[in-house]
């Protein structure tokens, strides 16, 4: 697999802030990989993200996309290009006062000719399921409609990894569900790299990888299953463990032994029924 | 209440004035303007009339909306109405009190003034009621595309009144919300003089501006994310192409602006 993203030793600090907001983050982002990036409010994950496609630069260590330095800036719109970004406020990254207009907007300013751009257009509003509302005004949508304007907006400049910067924490749960499985069928279907940065513990559940970060630098990495069995280590970076986790770490420590991978409501009801058929 | 308010009050359609060019109609309406201003009798001023009239029924837009566009003018119609009529010295006199004459050349003047303000805003009024806001800005760009050579930020102006228009809904939903959050912890809104109202309206103010400049913040990012970099070498989705029934219609306005202004100068 080749590399994506890769930033090596990256350290940064906002203008005016006493502490770094990155502090030494190295780590390569495959291509095709879901990755998901967590961490409590102030761990530098939301920086780490802008890093991604040089909206912010390191002021040491360097960070790279498909081989290109993110400082270079003759090569600024081709890595924008590649790296799409989807943020927080649905309503602040939206351009345009009718939906197609809105996903056009990437390819005008890449200069896409205009038969070109509709089919971008059509193609990405179909791959987020928003086929219907192309002369929509954007305001009247849902918030995880919004988002997924926000995110056909992103595909329409044909990226190869799309960031997520926590783009479901102001959406209500079926809107994040919403978001959730489009990105997810993205990543598998188009093979497009997902970062998606969050603290909801429970939409790590299925990721190919998981990254915790904690004062600036990443703490643990590794498999969900890997990252989610470190109960202890999880809530000493202020991070509070998915349901299912929470509840077999509990019965282990009334004394009934019991896996700490068993991330889903299935995998975790599996679990307990095991360990009451071994007790008899 | 607040979400009453409309802008530019589109109303949609498909008529053959609806689906004209956008160019092609702000071109009209100032050929139209022209024409109204160098209209100066009976004869040009029913010609005027007359091509409103129809222009009104090809765009298919209720009588009644075009008559309420004339509500917050009203004012200043009754105002130049009474100005001219009082006021104009000439021709006969019929009435004479104190220092406010009645004469026929103030009649005249006072009925050609108001029609003429009347003729002025219902044309204008009747391009923005069958253009969006959005379309009417890109028809400027391309317009006033020729002033680039002279330095002029055309793209820069345009974007700015798009993003301008996209958030005017956005921003009378949380100027909307501020007032409810005011109210909640108290805030006395609507009762008191016109200094206590006023000074009610800085805690909503302050807030919105606050808001307004964050929400321009991240705005600007996504925009940069989504490689945003000024109007060089962008090209659109929708592309505007004059039409054969364009070429048509700027024709007919022409002949008839040629016209109309004769007939002004004539005196008809």
């Amino acid at each position: 697999m080749s590399v994506m993203i890769e930033a090596e030793n990256v350290r940064f600090t906002y203008p005016g802030a006493a502490s770094p907001a990155l502090d030494g983050v190295s780590v390569a982002i495959e291509r095709g990989a879901f990755t998901v990036v967590l961490g409590h409010n102030g761990s530098g994950k939301s920086t780490f993200a802008k890093m991604c496609n040089a909206v912010l630069l390191p002021d040491e260590g360097s960070v790279s996309v498909e081989g290109m330095d993110t400082r270079n800036e003759e090569l600024l719109l081709a890595i924008r290009q590649r790296v799409g970004m989807v943020f927080q406020n649905p309503d602040n990254q939206i351009v345009a006062n009718v939906v197609e207009e809105d996903v056009a907007f990437a390819p005008e300013n890449l200069g896409v000719p205009p038969d070109e751009i509709r089919r971008r257009v059509d193609a990405s509003l179909h791959a987020v399921g928003m086929d219907e509302f192309v002369t929509h005004a954007p305001h009247l949508l849902s918030g995880g409609q919004k988002q997924r304007i926000a995110i056909a907006g992103v595909l329409a400049m044909r990226p190869d990894c799309i960031v997520l910067d926590e783009a479901t924490a102001m959406l209500d749960p079926m809107g994040r569900r919403e978001v959730l499985s489009t990105v997810r069928r993205l990543n598998r279907e188009q093979g497009i790299t997902v970062l998606l940065i969050t603290h909801h513990m429970n939409e790590a559940e299925d990721a190919d990888r998981v990254l915790v970060m904690d004062d600036g630098r990443i703490v643990m990495d590794g498999t969900p299953k890997e990252v989610f069995s470190r109960v202890e280590q999880l809530r000493d970076t202020g991070l509070t463990v998915p349901e299912t986790v929470e509840l077999l770490d509990r019965l282990c420590q009334d004394g009934m032994p019991m896996p700490l991978d068993a991330l889903s409501v299935d995998e975790c009801a599996d679990a307990i029924a095991n360990a009451l058929a071994r007790k008899g | 209440m607040l979400k009453d308010i409309t802008l530019g009050q589109y109303f949609p359609g498909d008529t053959i004035a609806h689906r004209l060019d956008p160019r092609t109609k702000i071109l009209l309406t100032t050929l139209y303007i022209v024409a109204l201003f160098s209209a100066n009798g009976f004869v040009s001023y029913a010609v005027m009339i007359a091509c409103l009239i129809l222009s009104v029924r090809l765009a298919n837009v209720p009588p009644r909306a075009m008559v309420r566009g004339l509500r917050p003018v009203l004012f200043i119609i009754v105002f130049t109405a009474v100005l001219n009529l009082f006021f104009t010295p000439g021709g006969r006199e019929f009435f004479r009190w104190g220092f406010l004459t009645v004469t026929e050349t103030g009649i005249k003047t006072a009925l050609f003034m108001v029609l003429r303000i009347m003729l002025l805003i219902m044309g204008t009024f009747l391009m923005t009621y069958t253009t969006s806001p959005i379309s009417l800005t890109d028809a400027l760009e391309s317009l006033l595309n020729g002033l680039k050579r002279f330095r002029v930020p055309v793209h820069e102006l345009s974007m700015m009144m798009s993003i301008a228009l996209r958030f005017i809904p956005t921003l009378i939903e949380e100027t909307d919300k501020i007032m409810s959050a005011q109210k909640a912890r108290g805030a006395d809104l609507e009762g008191g003089n016109l200094m206590q109202r006023a000074k009610a309206m800085i805690p909503i103010l302050v807030p919105l501006f606050v808001s307004a400049f964050r929400r321009a913040d991240e705005l600007a990012t996504a925009m940069e994310c989504r490689c945003y970099h000024g109007g060089e070498g962008r090209t659109r989705l929708h592309v505007l192409r004059y039409q054969r029934r364009d070429y048509n219609a700027l024709a007919i306005g022409g002949v008839i602006c040629v016209c109309v202004f004769v007939l002004g100068r004539l005196g008809w």
